[in-house]
């Protein structure tokens, strides 16, 4: 029963916040009937709508473990941007180095340094909880901050392509270096494949190995972890690690897939956005997937409704926030509803 | 490559779909052009967007157009959505993608899957070896308004120190502060100017920061160039400084302290291009102007703009008009040392070395690094 509870709690958390929604469009004069059928229409409606809506699903896929693998420990980590920013730069330089070498080893040098950047920027925040107690929520999003200005700084410096006058970048990727669409029939790059890949790895390491439910007893009560003798320091930096280290990921798809560079296009929320969708999906990877592209789906309808409904930009981010605020209430019932405790309905008859 | 053919063929058969659609209605009746605005920030930040919206509602006032817009459109894969998503659900053939990093990969990715669309893009990056054809390129020369603005400031300044609040040190802001100084000086040699760069092109609150240490310093007229000027404008009339606009008309925002300020044009710019394609002709690739070719404008001068002030600015504005000024000529030294121009040489305003700018002139105190 534990299980239908944990699906069908956020399912009604999701429904409640969108009549909580529809309320306000009425207020506003608006119909809710027309908004929920443009979203449908420009999110998943046709296969334009498909292809606009999975061509945002990837950075939020790994913005999402970056907050979800933390979480299993019991860490709340908000600072993805940050190693997004960062893995980007890193992926954008070390191509710009091995432009020479042959397309498939650089693109794997590419996603090392992404990886490997991403993952020290959010281990850190790891090692500074444990060694020095630094709470990590604050810790995570102050370096996210740090992090978008150390790239600023070297895209504008160390790293920029003097030829990138008006809009100072890293220098542009070689062909070869840029990661293509899948072979799906629509126009999606690689990073949706790899982003569910990554989910499904990570649920396998959370659900099905020892690593895992050593992190999720740590999570759960630090104090019998420990008396377990369970390597609780090494867990939380490795762990935040790995989360960062799948932001950078992030980074190093929307540098070689999209943008061709680096610079400050880079910076454009997603590792914000990654914090609803893990929370959205309990910290389930593999919820992560559905729950991302429902999100991207929200995303890609934004502006069809801003042209047709008159409504502003922020619309689709106010019901964002509204289904976050129901969430979270939504959190307080678990293990208090009657319906899912069997073993109260005799007590009842 | 077989994928690609796949995806080529499947768009050619949505395309063709849509179009089938279609036919019955555009053959019963003359649809009307549909033109999409696509904006950065909010429309009404009182700056760059604000300058293209106000331009867009040029056009949504004339015949057999309708507009759509779309603002706060960050410069990722976004974009390609919302030009995509004009074209397919709202059946737009005239795109204006206003924000400077729309162009390159964004437009270039989504420009040659829809060859009969347009795309118009507000920076001078189109060239026709790289890029495609139904791709172009308008941008406007506003140096020359903030040279106008300078002179202003130079006549209005008492401290002789003026301000200037910038984003990045990037060409076309190394260029506006040059010119403002060098407008300043235009009244006075002795004047100095103090820049500081905020690093982002919008963030409120270093440039409130930025403004209100312009003004300790003692600088007492300040313009900017950031995307939304709205905060340096109101922190600097708040700290009794005169201030100086850009992009769009401010005075709204500090009447009394609003001396001009250095103005976009883009409603003449849109709605000669938007005719051009009404009357079946194809804009050119490449257009860009300045002061005398209609792209820029000035503000209306303000109250505590005085005579002497005006006379100089009207005179100065009336050889502009004539075409062929020159802001940075010699004798020119950076604020180094090092000769930028020597007596007797000129830059005209359409220069291409002035698209490379890197230096502050003498007279600037800031650095570009």
């Amino acid at each position: 029963m534990p299980r239908l509870e944990a699906v069908i709690l956020p399912l009604a958390a999701l429904i409640a916040g969108l009549a909580v929604f529809s309320l306000f469009l009425i207020g506003l004069g608006k119909s809710p009937l027309t908004f929920f059928a443009l979203v449908y229409k420009a999110g998943f409606g046709t296969g334009f709508s498909w292809q606009n809506t999975l061509s945002r699903v990837a950075p939020l896929l790994f913005a999402g473990l970056c907050v979800a693998l933390p979480a299993r420990l019991g860490l709340v980590v908000i600072g993805g941007e940050g190693a997004i920013a960062l893995g980007g730069l890193a992926a954008a330089v070390t191509g710009v180095w091995c432009g020479a070498l042959p397309g498939a080893l650089g693109l794997m040098l590419m996603a090392s340094a992404a990886f490997c950047v991403g993952g020290a920027w959010i281990g850190t925040v790891g090692f500074l909880r444990i060694r020095r107690g630094v709470n990590e929520t604050i810790a995570s999003l102050l370096m996210s901050y740090i992090a978008i200005a150390l790239m600023n700084h070297l895209v504008e410096g160390a790293f920029r392509d003097p030829a990138s006058l008006n809009k100072p970048s890293t220098a542009p990727l070689p062909a070869a270096l840029r990661v293509g669409d899948m072979p799906i029939g629509i126009e999606v790059h690689w990073g949706l494949g790899i982003g569910v890949l990554c989910c499904v790895l990570c649920w396998v390491l959370l659900d099905r190995t020892t690593i895992g439910f050593a992190a999720r007893v740590a999570g759960d009560n630090i104090r019998a972890a420990q008396v377990q003798a369970l390597p609780v320091g090494r867990l939380i930096t490795g762990f935040t690690a790995l989360g960062g280290a799948m932001a950078g990921l992030a980074g190093y798809f929307e540098v070689t897939a999209i943008h061709g560079a680096a610079n400050a296009s880079l910076v454009a929320g997603y590792g914000f956005t990654g914090i609803l969708v893990a929370f959205l999906a309990r910290h389930n990877p593999l919820a992560i997937i559905p729950v991302a592209i429902l999100l991207a789906g929200f995303q890609a309808s934004s502006g069809l409704i801003q042209r047709r409904m008159d409504l502003p930009d922020a619309t689709i981010l106010v019901m964002q926030g509204i289904v976050f605020v129901t969430l979270l209430l939504s959190e307080t019932l678990y293990g208090r509803l009657r319906l899912f405790r069997p073993d109260r309905w005799e007590q009842r008859a | 490559m077989s994928f690609r053919l796949d995806r080529r063929s499947l768009l050619a058969s949505t395309a063709a779909m849509g179009a089938t659609a279609l036919l019955p209605g555009r053959a019963l009746a003359a649809d009307p052009l549909t033109v999409g605005f696509i904006y950065v920030g909010p429309k009404d930040d009182f700056g760059y967007n604000q300058a293209h919206a106000e331009g867009a509602a040029a056009v949504k006032a004339m015949a057999g157009v309708k507009v759509i817009e779309e603002e706060n459109v960050p410069e990722t894969v976004d974009v390609q959505s919302t030009m995509e998503s004009m074209i397919q659900f709202d059946g737009a053939t005239l795109l204006f993608p206003t924000s400077f990093g729309y162009f390159d990969p964004h437009i270039l990715e989504v420009a040659p899957k829809y060859p009969d669309i347009r795309f118009q893009h507000a920076a001078g990056l189109w060239s026709a070896d790289k890029h495609p054809m139904n791709v172009g390129s308008y941008f406007g020369y506003i140096g020359m308004g903030q040279f106008l603005n300078g002179i202003t400031a130079g006549h209005a300044t008492t401290s002789k120190k003026i301000g200037f609040v910038a984003a990045k040190p990037i060409p076309q802001v190394l260029l506006n502060i040059n010119s403002f100084l060098l407008g300043a000086r235009q009244v006075d040699p002795e004047i100095t100017c103090q820049v500081i760069f905020t690093g982002e092109w919008s963030l409120a609150v270093k440039e409130a920061e930025a403004t209100n240490a312009l003004a300790d310093q003692g600088c007492d007229v300040i313009t900017c160039h950031v995307d939304g000027p709205k905060v340096v404008m109101e922190t600097a009339a708040g700290r009794g400084a005169f201030v100086c606009g850009y992009h769009a008309n401010q005075s709204p925002l500090a009447p009394e302290k609003y001396l001009t300020g250095a103005e976009w044009n883009w409603a003449d710019v849109y709605t000669g291009m938007v005719q051009t394609v009404l009357d079946g002709g194809t804009i050119d690739n490449f257009v860009r102007g300045g002061l005398a070719d209609g792209f820029v404008k000035m503000s209306p001068l303000g109250p505590a703009v005085s005579d002497a002030a005006r006379a100089q600015f009207e005179a100065t504005r009336a050889e502009i008009m004539k075409g062929g000024y020159s802001v940075i000529k010699g004798p020119l030294k950076d604020n180094a040392g090092n000769v930028i121009a020597a007596e007797g040489q000129a830059f005209a305003e359409d220069d291409i070395a002035l698209e490379s700018m890197d230096y502050l002139v003498e007279g600037v105190i800031g650095s570009t690094s």
